[in-house]
């Protein structure tokens, strides 16, 4: 039980049916949270299926939400309190609720047919069996008492029932002593179409809110001071939010035009929803027959001059090789965003994991070298992806932006970074033949990009496709040498990139630390929050964390070189350590997870402590 | 104003490039090749507005010999790079080659939604009815029974009728002509550059090495009265020298002998008419019927993609985005610390 007032950290997990609405409730409830100043991280999590049948295991959708009143990283290992909507979502959840945590069942989600649904034996009903004596439950019948708050408006049983997650909002808001307004006002606009649907859902919030307050469930109300934060303009954002923003600032500071070609997939959609929104940027969004079209439609948008890009996940990155291939030969820019999930094949379309770099960096035929970069956090996807319009349009090639479903789903605060904060971007395309001279497609520049006459272009025609080209002049070319020193030139000129890039720091610790830890992409709140603890404790592990990992940034061999002992940690059976073994001979130890879910600090700290006893 | 002639700003020969032209010797290519050039200068269009995109196959070679802008892509994907740089210069004259394999296996997909999205694309289908830079397997377009590399025995599969697929997939424009017949050639060509949405154009073209002879029988002097009829909008459907029309009964189309039926009452052909160009793309079934050559179907009607998709932007177009952006930044739930 929490027995103090105020706390630093709370983790709150809401759980229950995919039609209980948890999403939205998990959103608000953090929202809410950010707006009040806490320094936010959460995880949604739910099932591939839009509706599963209801009650079941498999239909659980939860949304954790970690909130404090300090810098945080990680959605948290475990919670302090668990919202379960029915038998189902508590018996998924109940393993990572801390010892004495808090429990709100809503009693009318354990009756004999959910217990049934849930696979609980009838007479091992977890509510009155004793086996969450070590947890403090609350019982309500949440079903119950928001039908009679909405009865009023008359809608039917189902739409009422639906109204339930505003009233465990309501509870959990009094719980935590936050104002409710953000939520009301988010109602009003959900639901602008329909008077009693907007009237209903804000008699339900209030109900539950004020159900907390006089039904003395709960012995008092706990407080998370805000969190003292840099001075400046926040917003809450999600990974896939960040990247549509981050593009859309890359294409104003470029000034071209940005062309999404996609495909639906999860969890990578919702940046070809928000782009959708944007035309009055100039963006166009292509919505293709299919994931080859996609890419193949933002292929001839680049050859036009424009900002071509387009987004998927690892079953789509697959079909989208062979162009991957043709944009490296046409040398145009191009930005792939591989919104990854737990693979392979169709795998787990709704779970994180980070399985597809070695497909990102060796998946396609031939030498193929493709420029690399993940982003470490949900916010750092803005200036992540303004980072591969950059290396496409400053290097002509493509580039791969490997996110995943965690960094996709999850918020946080953020400082709003504006266009002025953010470097220019120098585009190589040809748009008028000034000198009049021959042109020469292939002919490069210091970095050895090449510039692109875009079509249109008076004096300027030529032909370039997939066959090899001769250097220079780009004729097609079977000659021997010239395809060994083209694919070289290929592989040089990502080399190449690396000059435009930061230098790798230390996140934590330095050269003369014990150990190193490794981790790219997604993984960074874990690892470093795992890290700090670990030399809070005692320890002394330096970390440094990649976002840019084809090329790797120039001093990286310097700084791995003093270490004896290095952990490569990353949700997927060990993927970078096989480069980091291969570029750099060190026998790295792999701290690996491929559950789908990001790591627990736990897992991290355990497998480096094994390591020093 | 369809068929008006513009003062040439260039010249066929102007459109030579380079490059050898590697095509087998007497390849039905080179003729399509020398119609697109010699119409091309008709337009009054300068010669840098001009995209050729292909995919892979013989025919895909095709931009590497015009001295236009050209992409040589990836086997079956012309139609999709073609769409998204249309979409992103629809001032271009962008124009599809692809192959019977190119178009209608490996890309069928992108071939059909093309034309269901109706792009303003001239696509050129070299249909030969075999693979031929892979020397000599069976298309979706070779003949039930034909003996090939790959079909020893015969060819299993049923072949396509690209018109009706296309007519079926909702094409603006659908014509065929034939490599053999330059002028017929050159007047659908700029029918199809005229055309606002994509057209299609089948174009019979023989591979003289692993297909040698394979639409002998519409161009063999012997036969071709008897088995083609060139049809016109609004002129009655006739053919073999005058002798034999076409009357359409109900939904049956019939050979009649013409001095027996009053040529008003043959059917006379309709461009705009989708029933009666179903019909006509139907004719491939038949072996009593002749296979119909010209313009068989246009709608200028329906909307042209690029157009629509280019108006919702112009419509929403911001004109001070940095703005507009720090506004978007901030969204409706931003805060302010310190």
């Amino acid at each position: 039980m929490l027995t103090d007032k105020i706390y630093k950290n709370i983790v709150v997990k809401f759980a229950g049916d995919s039609g209980d609405g948890m999403q939205l409730t998990g959103t608000q409830f953090a929202e809410t949270n950010a707006l009040f100043g806490n320094d936010i991280v959460t995880f949604p999590d739910f099932p591939a299926e839009i509706r599963a049948p209801i009650g079941t295991i498999p239909g659980v959708s939860g949304y954790q939400i970690h909130f404090s009143s300090e810098k945080i990283l990680t959605p948290g290992d475990q919670y302090d309190v668990l919202v379960a909507l029915n038998a189902a979502a508590l018996k998924t959840n109940i393993k990572s609720l801390k010892p004495h945590g808090i429990i709100i069942a809503n009693k009318d989600g354990f009756d004999d047919r959910n217990l049934r649904l849930a696979g609980i034996p009838e007479n091992e009903n977890p509510l009155t069996n004793h086996s969450l004596d070590n947890f403090t439950v609350y019982e309500v019948d949440v079903t119950k008492q928001t039908k009679l708050a909405v009865a009023e408006f008359g809608l039917g049983n189902k739409e009422a029932e639906r109204c339930k997650n505003m009233f465990v909002l309501g509870m959990v808001y009094w719980m935590f002593d936050r104002n409710i307004n953000n939520t009301i006002q988010y109602i009003e606009q959900k639901f602008k179409k329909s008077d009693v649907l907007v009237n209903a859902n804000v008699k339900a919030l209030k109900t539950g809110y004020h159900f907390s307050e006089t039904s003395e469930l709960f012995s008092n109300q706990y407080r998370i001071e805000p969190a003292h934060a840099e001075k400046g303009t926040y917003r809450s954002i999600n990974g896939n939010q960040a990247v549509s923003l981050g593009l859309i600032a890359a294409s104003i500071k470029a000034k071209l035009p940005l062309f999404l070609g996609s495909y639906p997939i999860t969890p990578a959609s919702d940046i070809l929803h928000e782009l959708s929104k944007q035309k009055g940027f100039e963006v166009m969004t292509f919505q293709a027959e299919d994931e080859i079209a996609g890419i193949c439609a933002a292929i001839g948008a680049s050859y036009a001059g424009k900002i071509g890009i387009t987004t998927s996940s690892g079953p789509g990155i697959a079909l989208k090789t062979e162009a991957i291939g043709l944009a490296t030969m046409l040398e145009l820019p191009l930005v792939i965003c591989n919104i990854q999930r737990g693979g392979p094949s169709t795998g787990l379309p709704t779970k994180t994991e980070q399985a597809d770099l070695l497909q990102a960096l060796y998946g396609r035929n031939g030498e193929c070298p493709l420029v690399v970069i993940a982003p470490s956090s949900p916010s750092d996807c803005y200036e992540m992806s303004f980072m591969a319009v950059k290396i496409a349009l400053e290097h002509t090639v493509p580039v791969m932006f490997l996110s995943d479903g965690y960094l996709a789903n999850g918020a946080q605060p953020w400082l709003i970074k504006n266009l002025d904060e953010l470097p220019e971007i120098e585009p190589q395309f040809i748009t008028e033949n000034k000198d009049n001279a021959t042109y020469l497609p292939y002919l490069r520049n210091d970095s050895l990009a090449r510039q692109h006459a875009v079509p249109g272009t008076p004096g300027m025609e030529h032909r370039i496709g997939g066959l090899e080209k001769e250097d220079i002049t780009g004729n097609i070319s079977y000659d021997a040498a010239n395809h060994e020193l083209m694919v070289k030139i290929r592989e040089q000129k990502v080399l190449n990139v690396a000059k435009d890039l930061p230098l790798q720091t230390f996140e934590q610790g330095n050269e003369n630390s014990d150990a190193l830890i490794i981790g790219w992409g997604s993984t960074f709140g874990s690892i470093s929050s795992s890290v700090k603890e670990l030399n809070a404790d005692g320890s002394n592990i330096a970390q440094v964390h990649l976002k840019f990992i084809n090329p790797l940034p120039k001093n990286f061999a310097e700084l791995i070189k003093p270490f004896k002992k290095v952990f490569v940690a990353e949700l997927n059976n060990g993927q970078l350590i096989k480069i980091i073994r291969e570029k750099y001979l060190v026998d790295a130890i792999g701290i690996n997870k491929i559950q789908g879910q990001p790591f627990q600090l736990l897992e991290i700290k355990e497998t480096i402590k094994q390591h020093f006893n | 104003m369809e068929t008006e002639i513009l003062s040439p700003i260039f010249t066929s020969k102007d459109l030579e490039t380079d490059q050898e032209v590697r095509w087998c010797p007497g390849c039905g290519d080179y003729a399509i090749l020398n119609s697109v050039k010699k119409i091309l200068p008709d337009f009054g269009l300068p010669k840098h507005q001009f995209v050729f995109v292909s995919g892979i196959g013989c025919s895909s070679r095709f931009p590497y010999y015009m001295d236009t802008y050209g992409m040589h892509s990836i086997h079956g994907r012309a139609t999709s790079i073609a769409t998204g740089l249309k979409i992103a210069n629809p001032e271009l004259s962008v124009w599809v080659i692809t192959g019977d394999g190119d178009a209608l296996s490996i890309g069928g997909n992108h071939f059909i939604h093309t034309l269901r999205r109706n792009p303003n694309l001239n696509i050129l289908l070299f249909n030969n009815q075999i693979y031929g830079l892979t020397k000599g397997q069976f298309s979706p377009t070779s003949l039930h029974g034909q003996v090939t590399k790959s079909s020893p025995l015969g060819v299993v599969d049923s072949p396509f009728n690209p018109l009706a697929l296309a007519l079926g997939a909702g094409s603006t424009f659908v014509a065929r002509t034939l490599d053999r017949d330059a002028k017929h050639q050159q007047e659908i060509y700029k029918r199809a550059y005229y055309h606002p949405g994509t057209s299609l154009v089948e174009i019979y073209q023989n591979c003289n090495v692993f297909n040698d002879g394979a639409f002998e029988v519409f161009t063999d002097k012997a036969t071709k009265s008897e088995t083609t009829i060139f049809v016109e909008h609004g002129k009655p459907l006739i053919f073999d020298n005058g002798n034999k029309g076409i009357l359409l009964d109900g939904l049956n189309a019939k050979v009649v002998n013409t001095e027996d039926v009053p040529a008003n009452d043959l059917w006379i052909h309709d461009e705009n008419d989708l029933n009666k160009a179903l019909l006509l793309s139907r004719f491939f079934d038949d072996e009593n019927m002749p296979r119909p050559f010209g313009v068989i179907y246009v709608d200028a009607k329906k909307p042209v993609f690029e157009t629509i998709f280019n108006q919702q932007i112009a419509e929403r177009k911001i004109e001070d985005k940095e703005t507009a952006f720090a506004k978007l930044l901030k969204s409706n739930n931003s805060w302010v610390v310190g």
